[in-house]
């Protein structure tokens, strides 16, 4: 590391000092604080319930998650998409190296053996699992009326999934089947419910249920129902990753 | 507000530079969750909370995680490589 | 000068970011490079959708503030983040095999390493 700060490069220093200086002039010119909005526009006339706003209101608390859901839901399908493949290529790669690369088992002999991490962690992992789940999936069916929604409560599911498994035997326990099981039935599910719009004769993951009033927990369609979907897929497939990257050490050791 | 944002980004661009100049890789990635941590900081006073709320949780939490598991991963924990 | 500030401080993450990603002589350093720049440019983008006095886009008690910032930024940057962790850990899992076969993550021997393999 030490040779990091002597032997200095300086051609990418320079073409990077040199990106700055160009890059800086370019912000500042833009108007800032009042920058202008055109989709935000629309949107916030719907949701104010302007006459002739161009577009349909949703009838969620927060706009954000109408528009993540809504607006911009089939770009919220393909992150979806672009996260399982950045998931299973790490999974992936992690289990061929782990069963290829099993015979020269000499070089992983520093990875740690002990995989117990004391009785304070693994009580505090125990007791921390059912509150960590409350908290997550009410962040979860909140989405729509406080900040928060599915990949925030997804993560927040994953991790309290994980936690117990970790604390006892490096995360080995979680059941692959299942958590694809879920993956796999949560993913399919927020494309039949925008295939149901479809079929109904609108643009496909346009909600479709009925909008309620604003702030209550059943509103803004099928909005909630998506963000359950987008949470279990995301919190199963984080806690599939994180069992990929826990794994190995024990199998190693 | 100006004051409060200044701080922040100081703070961040000095965990940043820590993150890539550091000896220890501890350290390293201690700062790059404290720059996740101004960061969130920061998207709240930009009056975003659904984005900080992201930051914190993916950002700050899972990505330390993931990054403190490639540190014991790769035994980077002890020692320089 | 709030927003000098701020736009300033999004271009230095991106271009500590970048410098990193280029000259860093170890990999895992290289991904904590690209996590700074990513957080830049999520920066960058956030500061594009801020309105001085707007309000935050929920609505409280039933009604929406009159004025707000925009939404539609804030919904990509929320999409961008949890992306950006999914590259890190995909990142770090190739690490994880560079480790594995060649026994090190110094940019300088893997490359040789890797280019031995190739001239074989």
């Amino acid at each position: 590391m030490s040779e990091l700060v002597k032997r200095v490069e300086w051609t990418p220093l320079l073409f990077s000092v040199g990106l700055g200086c160009l890059l800086l002039p370019l912000f500042l010119a833009l108007p800032f604080g009042n920058s202008p909005m055109v989709a935000g526009e629309m949107i916030q006339q719907a949701a104010q319930g302007v006459q002739g706003a161009v577009v349909d209101s949703v009838g969620a608390a927060n706009l954000v998650t109408s528009v993540v859901l809504a607006y911009r839901g089939l770009d919220t399908l393909g992150e979806l998409a672009i996260l399982f493949a950045a998931a299973t290529g790490a999974g992936m790669v992690l289990q061929s190296g782990s069963a290829a690369l099993h015979q020269n088992t000499k070089m992983h002999k520093h990875i740690d053996s002990e995989i117990n991490l004391g009785e304070l962690f693994d009580s505090a992992a125990t007791m921390l699992t059912p509150l960590l789940l409350l908290v997550g999936v009410y962040i979860i069916l909140h989405g729509h009326l406080t900040p928060g929604g599915g990949f925030q409560g997804g993560v927040v599911v994953a991790v309290a999934l994980f936690l117990p498994s970790w604390a006892r035997n490096g995360g080995g326990q979680l059941s692959h089947k299942v958590i694809s099981r879920i993956e796999g039935g949560a993913g399919a599910s927020f494309i039949v419910i925008g295939l149901v719009a479809l079929w109904q004769g609108d643009p496909f993951l346009t909600p479709w249920l009925a909008q309620g009033e604003l702030g209550e927990l059943f509103s803004a369609g099928t909005l909630p129902l998506l963000y359950l979907m987008v949470g279990l897929k995301v919190g199963a497939e984080l806690a599939a990753l994180l069992k990929y990257l826990a794994i190995d050490e024990q199998v190693q050791s | 507000m100006t004051l409060i944002a200044l701080l922040l980004v100081l703070v961040m661009v000095v965990a940043a530079v820590t993150a890539l100049l550091s000896r220890s890789h501890l350290t390293a990635v201690v700062s790059t969750s404290l720059l996740s941590l101004a960061l969130t900081l920061l998207f709240v006073l930009l009056k975003a909370p659904d984005v900080a709320m992201t930051e914190g949780v993916v950002g700050a939490g899972l990505g330390s995680l993931i990054l403190a598991m490639a540190l014991s991963r790769l035994a980077l924990n002890r020692g320089e490589d | 000068m709030l927003g000098i500030i701020l736009y300033s401080g999004a271009v230095a993450l991106i271009v500590i970011g970048i410098a990193g990603l280029v000259r860093s002589t170890h990999l895992f350093r290289a991904v904590l490079a690209l996590v700074i720049a990513e957080s830049g440019a999520n920066l960058l983008l956030m500061l594009a959708g801020f309105r001085l006095g707007g309000a935050v886009p929920i609505a409280t008690e039933g009604s929406f503030p009159l004025a707000m910032v925009d939404p539609v930024p804030q919904a990509m940057v929320l999409t961008a983040i949890v992306i950006g962790v999914g590259i890190q850990a995909l990142a770090i899992a190739l690490l994880v095999r560079v480790k594995q076969r060649y026994g090190t993550l110094e940019r300088s021997k893997v490359t040789a390493a890797m280019e031995l393999e190739l001239n074989k």
